[in-house]
């Protein structure tokens, strides 16, 4: 079934400033597993050390302790020149592109073939052929400077490709470019995957990259993964705070206090967010199973006859299955609220915000809505599984 | 007869009376020019290679590049700093008993071209070096993630990346070495400097000192201009 292409275990890397006494621990004690055909996406903010990780892969950087192994070799063991082969199997893309601004595209692409010793017709043939492959054939003469990002992005995904690797790194790889570009480049990515087979290690700081083109996904904090994950598994029950705070920017939903303060002002009724989740997410290693939420909504509107109005919310897909949030605005009598909202958070995850005469305080909210919500916080509660084991 | 003693001290305002005779002189200037040339080109060569070297030992072991290692820097950077602000011509009477044990004599064109050699290697490193620290590092992280050795990077992304501002550093030596060459003249070794000072200023005959100083203005504007054309060249296409 799958096998691991690029393992970490107990990794870390610490990095020493001159004059420093502590030095900094840039990755944590990492553990993970990449298999083949992965498209696998680190996320993190800035200084959270997925750039450190992924220059452990191809050990650009050498990690302070722990084993990286790629494609069968213990690559922390190899010397400089051990490593050539290895690295001819990882291509690497950048998020400043990092093309050879005195060589033209053709020769940007052609210059890992020539590290290779490829004949010069072999490497004019592939060139051509990677330059087709990423719609740049009009452009070969061309020098970086005259490109824009996304061609240069390209360009840089056919330099990476040249050597037929088995293994992309892609840092950042979106990161400088405008949405519509970053939607190119990621269709081309996911092409490269589908087409050839090769596994991608996905950096970024943006969590719809990884919703539109991961299937498994780890997110880093302070140089530790701390959740890891299918990603519809880590959308839809996202255990950290930090996984949290990036599924609100890729997934709309659960309202913020502003707004449901604006809701209060605007609705008399009782505010309910219903947390959507079409799948079960399996036990992992970083939690318990999670059942599906909001699956039947409507239904329990009708039986029970009361009037709800739609105020919020928003639903995406991850991993083929739908998952985000929808505010209600339920009113009529208690007698019939009551059962209504009783059945509906047997099935469901409901987080309560009470109504314009009673609201109930936003954190209180959140917390009493329970483990499952995707807005609760249980940071702090499950110190042992932090270290993120493999599965 | 000759008009022009060698004895440059002797009587020098009956001297200045008499007109330039260039059926005298243009030979001599002509072998000036040569002189300085060899010396120029010979200096440029040997010290302009000896200096990329040592340029890039100096950029490569700066903190966070390829060969980092605080101590041949710091070693190198050192001996670079303590060099490079000596006056040429004091450096040159410094150098003597060194030149006399590496030459075999302390006169002449090529004990000239010694003490050159070595500022010129000096001058090179630093400004080889310079234009160096601005690559971006990020192509050197590319080359080195395709399995490029260090060497080969070198070769192919640093030096090539560098190459217009490494052009325009030459031209900027070319020039500093024609300014040592006339002091380099002073010693014996020839050129159109020995020949501005011992036929022009010392025989207060201002046609041949600017006859000799618009020879080597014409020089410099030639090179500059070239260098200037190549770089310019090279810098359209990265910009």
């Amino acid at each position: 079934m799958s096998q691991p292409i690029i393992t970490f275990d107990h990794v870390v890397k610490e990095f020493r400033d001159r004059g420093a006494k502590r030095a900094f621990r840039a990755v944590d004690d990492v553990s993970l597993t990449i298999n083949r055909g992965d498209v696998f996406g680190v996320i993190g903010y800035s200084g959270a050390g997925k750039s450190t990780l992924v220059r452990l892969i191809n050990e650009l950087e050498r990690p302070t302790s722990g084993t990286v192994t790629v494609l069968g070799s213990n690559v922390t063991a190899l010397g400089e020149s051990q490593l050539r082969p290895i690295r001819q199997k990882i291509g690497m893309i950048f998020q400043q592109f990092n093309l050879f601004s005195t060589k033209t595209v053709a020769q940007n692409v052609a210059y890992p073939l020539q590290l290779d010793h490829w004949r010069k017709d072999y490497q004019d043939r592939r060139v051509a052929e990677l330059l087709e492959f990423v719609g740049l054939a009009d452009q070969t003469g061309k020098y970086p400077s005259q490109l824009s990002g996304g061609q240069k992005q390209r360009v840089g995904i056919a330099r990476a490709l040249a050597t037929n690797p088995e293994i992309l790194l892609a840092d950042e790889a979106t990161s400088a470019l405008d949405p519509d570009t970053t939607s190119e480049v990621l269709a081309l990515l996911k092409r490269v995957n589908e087409e050839f087979g090769i596994t991608i290690v996905v950096i970024t700081h943006q969590m719809n990259v990884v919703q539109r083109i991961a299937n498994r996904v780890a997110v880093m904090s302070a140089g530790r993964v701390v959740e890891s994950g299918d990603v519809y598994d880590v959308f839809a029950a996202p255990r950290e705070a930090v996984t949290k705070r990036f599924i609100a920017t890729a997934v709309d939903g659960v309202p913020e206090p502003e707004r449901v303060a604006q809701l209060h002002r605007d609705w008399p009724g009782r505010i309910v967010t219903v947390l959507i989740r079409q799948k079960d997410v399996a036990a992992g290693e970083h939690g318990d199973a999670v059942a599906a939420s909001g699956q039947n909504i409507s239904q329990l509107i009708a039986r029970h006859g009361v009037a709800s109005s739609l105020l919020y919310g928003g639903i995406d897909t991850v991993g083929g299955s739908a998952i985000g949030a929808i505010t209600y605005e339920f009113s009529g009598d208690e007698a019939r609220l009551r059962p209504f909202l009783d059945e509906l958070g047997r099935d469901s995850d409901l987080i309560d915000f009470g109504t314009a005469a009673c609201p109930v305080d936003y954190d209180a909210a959140l917390a009493a809505a329970g483990p499952r919500a995707a807005g609760a916080d249980r940071h702090g509660e499950r110190d042992e599984n932090e270290k993120g084991e493999p599965r | 007869m000759n008009a022009y003693p060698t004895n440059a001290m002797a009587e020098p305002v009956l001297l200045a009376a008499r007109p330039t005779d260039w059926t005298v002189l243009k030979p001599l200037l002509f072998q000036s020019i040569g002189q300085t040339l060899e010396m120029v080109l010979i200096t440029l060569v040997i010290g302009g290679f000896l200096g990329l070297v040592l340029g890039v030992v100096l950029y490569g072991t700066r903190p966070g590049n390829l060969f980092e290692n605080a101590v041949v820097y710091r070693i190198l950077d050192f001996i670079v700093n303590i060099i490079r602000p000596i006056p040429f011509i004091i450096f040159l009477a410094a150098m003597q008993p060194v030149t006399i044990a590496v030459v075999g004599t302390s006169i002449g064109t090529v004990a000239a071209i010694f003490p050159m050699v070595v500022m010129c290697t000096v001058a090179t490193s630093r400004l080889v070096e310079q234009n160096l620290v601005p690559v971006d590092h990020g192509m050197i992280e590319a080359a080195r993630a395709m399995g490029a050795s260090k060497l080969t990077i070198i070769r192919t992304v640093l030096i090539p990346e560098a190459l217009a501002p490494l052009i325009l550093a030459y031209a900027f030596l070319f020039i500093g070495v024609l300014d040592m060459s006339a002091m380099a003249g002073y010693i014996g070794g020839g050129g159109l400097g020995n020949f501005a000072i011992a036929y022009g200023y010392q025989k207060f005959d201002q046609t041949v000192t600017w006859t000799a100083v618009i020879i080597m203005i014409v020089l410099v504007q030639v090179v500059q201009g070239i260098a200037n054309a190549i770089a310019k060249r090279i810098l359209k296409r990265q910009q």
